[in-house]
């Protein structure tokens, strides 16, 4: 009835949407973990700090940021849902506590910082605290959790490939979440944060190689074997290094840059042990469990149309609060 | 064990109940925030930075309630409603795909320039930042609504079998995508987040007024009072005859899309004309409390009423009745009463505003003691009624999830087990009954606290020319600055 109709023939452009879709939302899931990533890192580190001065600027270092971080997951979960609706709804319901312990943390996380601001009576600033560096630290560990189960194909939620995929992800929050710090603070406290920076990345290193081993044990033997998983596992040890050279010769930006291609590196991991599965428990194929050409084709012109913008406002937020943090900034 | 449809649908309803309390917040406050920034920034009256700075604060905190209690609803739709977003996920999923992109990331990113950053940007880039936090929050709306409007009035699409699934094809994005249900749902969502921020604006403004003006207490910034008072007055006139008049063309187009709705909204078992539109009415026998239309009833209605209000003037129409439908009806007494609570503070709202505005003409709105105590005991109704309205909303449309091609209970996640359900609903009553305290506690302390004193101010070019005439509306002898 309208020329919309002509988009249900066939793949836009001839383009292979299912792969792209699959990609597109890893990489969604990706930037969720960077970007929120280096918050909850940041929150992980709140823990470290005694003194009022220190917390707060940690507080105002995410303050404008880490709402905008944390839609990518929302981002996340509309595209898997749009462009795979049946794992969308496999997953979500088969790792389900897993799944509310993650909003859980979330909300924890959110709300912790507004409450932490609202009095200034020690206790009440500690328990909130507390409450801010538990959200920070369960939401990525409860995620990575859920990633683990995912790629291990494995329909119950709390399993030892779980824990450790989650220790992995929480450490690499720590790791982006320290270069993110030092770019936003200045003096004693961007020294002292160095030495988490560089216990971070050794741990993460650790976790990556004992979960692949986890991995390879559950039958996933070949897959982690295969050249390119091999080959991201090498960048990863590469840009480690560039990680602590970075923090040492104070280029943070730098050691900010390399923690986020350790971040895409990991969620490329994932997405290729699961390649060409999505969901190994249920048997879907990204190409089985894709949605038909129409609302495919609608979808990848919506994508390709937002994602630039958005892409934009990340540029002119990041932009408008370059430099290090004011602790009592806003309104 | 409880089971586990029960729960799921339990658990939608409390996390959805309170989640919309923080967009209806912060849409509601986008508009008046974009208002006093633009008159901060040109004009430098002091009073437009402390109503932007005081109001910002209020949306800040309901802005991140809202995205953690948000994700909440996306993720359930595939934790709880695992069934229904297979079989509906080609049209459902793409919307809040959408809206994630187009509106949630504009809202989010913006929101840290408009909160944090007076300091940092220019003048220009503070405005935009206003207007795109503003454009997100109601452009989210859209997205979330084509999806609702959807489920209301399933259009453009073609059912199949697939591994033993039903799944719900795409074959018209248009038709259903650009539902009639998208315009009213879109008008009077909008229109209420407004009036229901109008109301609450007025009720906190009428507390300082009244203490000040009526119990002679010395209040600061009370012209900051005086102003939020009188604005949030202009928007009560505008939205509130707005939202009834556009509410009566809505039932109108509930009755002739989903009749069983309507039929459940008016409690019509039986199809008849000259339907009263019941005001009122109680079983005369107690076993029939939950049914408002019992056979023997007593009632006070308008006659022909019900009849009139669906057809658009004709008191003969006749409605169908529930028993003429072959699925069972909704739960007929929660959505009659449901309705009628909406309707009547819709037009409770109306006199209220008009009450003002006359006080206004006539000088002593100020003044006016019952008029402020009206204002205070009415501040949260607007949220109350917007309730209401999704109540008759979605429980009219029970037993369906999408109207007429799936039932609620297919499409509740099969291997969801009655104790995982019930953790997570207890946990969510616990959770959310504790989030709701604090932001209850949060807002009060804004509240108390009041508007920033004209001392902190910012040092606004224009101001300084003024230097000198600045007034305020406050009586002599009471300090209005602190």
């Amino acid at each position: 009835m309208t020329d919309l109709a002509g988009l249900g023939d066939g793949p836009l452009f001839g383009l292979p949407l299912p792969e792209l879709w699959f990609g597109l939302v890893f990489a969604m899931l990706g930037t969720f973990l960077f970007l929120d990533g280096f918050d909850f890192g940041a929150g992980a580190l709140f823990a470290t700090r005694e003194d009022d001065a220190d917390r707060e600027t940690i507080l105002a270092a995410i303050g404008p940021f880490w709402d905008g971080n944390e839609v990518w997951l929302v981002v996340f979960g509309g595209a898997l849902f749009a462009a795979f609706p049946a794992v969308y709804a496999d997953l979500f319901s088969r790792h389900y506590l897993l799944m509310f312990g993650v909003l859980g943390a979330l909300i924890l996380r959110g709300l912790a910082p507004e409450m932490y601001e609202q009095r200034h009576d020690a206790a009440w600033q500690r328990w909130w605290g507390r409450a801010f560096v538990a959200g920070s630290v369960l939401a990525p560990f409860l995620l990575g959790a859920f990633v683990g189960n995912w790629v291990a194909g494995t329909p119950r939620s709390f399993t030892l490939v779980g824990v450790l995929t989650g220790l992995t992800t929480v450490a690499l929050t720590v790791v982006s979440g320290t270069a993110f710090l030092r770019v936003k603070t200045r003096a004693a406290l961007r020294a002292e944060l160095r030495s988490y920076g560089e216990r971070a990345i050794a741990a993460y290193l650790f976790a990556v190689v004992v979960t692949l081993f986890a991995l390879a044990a559950t039958g996933l033997r070949t897959a982690v074997l295969s050249p390119a998983v091999l080959a991201l596992v090498a960048v990863s040890v590469l840009l480690a290094g560039g990680y602590v050279l970075a923090l040492r010769r104070d280029r943070d930006l730098l050691a900010l840059a390399a923690s986020a291609g350790l971040t895409y590196g990991l969620t490329a991991v994932v997405a290729l042990l699961l390649y060409p599965a999505i969901d190994p428990v249920s048997g879907l194929t990204v190409r089985s469990a894709i949605v038909s050409t129409l609302p495919l084709n609608l979808m990848s012109v919506g994508a390709a149309l937002l994602l630039p913008l958005v892409a934009t406002y990340f540029v002119v937020l990041y932009s408008a609060f370059s430099g290090p943090a004011e602790p009592a900034g806003g309104y | 064990m409880i089971d586990p449809v029960l729960a799921s649908r339990l658990q939608f309803a409390l996390t959805t109940i309170v989640h919309i309390i923080f967009p209806v917040m912060s849409m509601g406050l986008a508009p008046f925030l974009v208002y006093f920034t633009w008159k901060d920034i040109r004009g430098g009256e002091p009073v437009y930075e402390q109503l932007r700075r005081f109001w910002t604060k209020i949306f800040a905190i309901s802005f991140v309630v809202g995205t953690v209690t948000g994700i909440v609803l996306e993720f359930e739709f595939g934790t709880n409603f695992a069934a229904f977003s297979t079989a509906a996920g080609e049209l459902f999923g793409g919307p809040l795909a959408v809206e994630g992109m187009m509106a949630f990331m504009l809202e989010a990113t913006f929101l840290g320039v408009f909160v944090f950053g007076r300091e940092r940007v220019s003048d220009r880039l503070y405005m935009i930042s206003a207007l795109a936090v503003a454009v997100g929050t109601w452009l989210s709306a859209v997205w979330i609504l084509i999806a609702n409007s959807w489920m209301q009035m399933p259009r453009g699409y073609e059912l199949a079998t697939e591994n033993g699934r039903t799944i719900v094809h795409l074959v018209d994005p248009v038709a259903a995508y650009l539902n009639p249900r998208f315009g009213f749902m879109y008008i009077h969502m909008q229109n209420a987040a407004v009036e229901s921020v109008a109301l609450f604006m007025a009720g906190v403004a009428a507390y300082y007024v009244f203490r000040h003006h009526v119990w002679g207490y010395q209040v600061r910034n009370v012209a900051f009072w005086e102003t939020t008072l009188k604005i949030a007055l202009v928007a009560l006139l505008i939205t509130a005859p707005l939202q009834v008049l556009h509410g009566d063309l809505y039932a109108r187009h509930v009755f002739e899309t989903q009749p069983q709705k309507f039929a459940a909204m008016e409690a019509v078992w039986e199809t008849e004309s000259y339907v009263p539109e019941y005001l009122v009415a109680v079983p005369t026998d107690l076993g029939d409390i939950t049914d408002p239309r019992a056979k023997e009833l007593f009632g006070i209605g308008i006659p022909g009423g019900a009849s009139w209000l669906a057809s658009g003037g004709d008191p003969s129409a006749e409605i169908t009745g529930l028993n003429e439908f072959e699925t069972e009806a909704p739960p007929v007494a929660i959505v009659f009463w449901a309705f009628r609570a909406m309707v009547g503070m819709g037009f409770w709202f109306i006199l209220l505003g008009f009450w003002g505005g006359y006080r206004w003409l006539t000088g002593d709105l100020l003044e006016d003691d019952l008029l402020h105590k009206a204002l205070m005991g009415s501040s949260l109704l607007g949220f109350v009624a917007v309730e209401l309205g999704w109540i008759v909303t979605e429980v009219g449309r029970q037993p369906w999830v999408i109207q007429g091609v799936m039932k609620t209970h297919e499409g509740v996640s099969p291997g969801l087990t009655g104790t995982e359900a019930a953790i997570t609903l207890a946990g969510f009553v616990l959770v959310y009954a504790t989030l709701l305290g604090l932001y209850t506690y949060v807002v009060a302390r804004i509240i108390r606290a009041g508007p920033p004193g004209r001392d902190d101010l910012r040092d606004h070019p224009k101001r300084r020319e003024d230097e000198g005439q600045e007034t305020s509306g406050a009586p002599a002898g009471v300090a209005s600055d602190d």
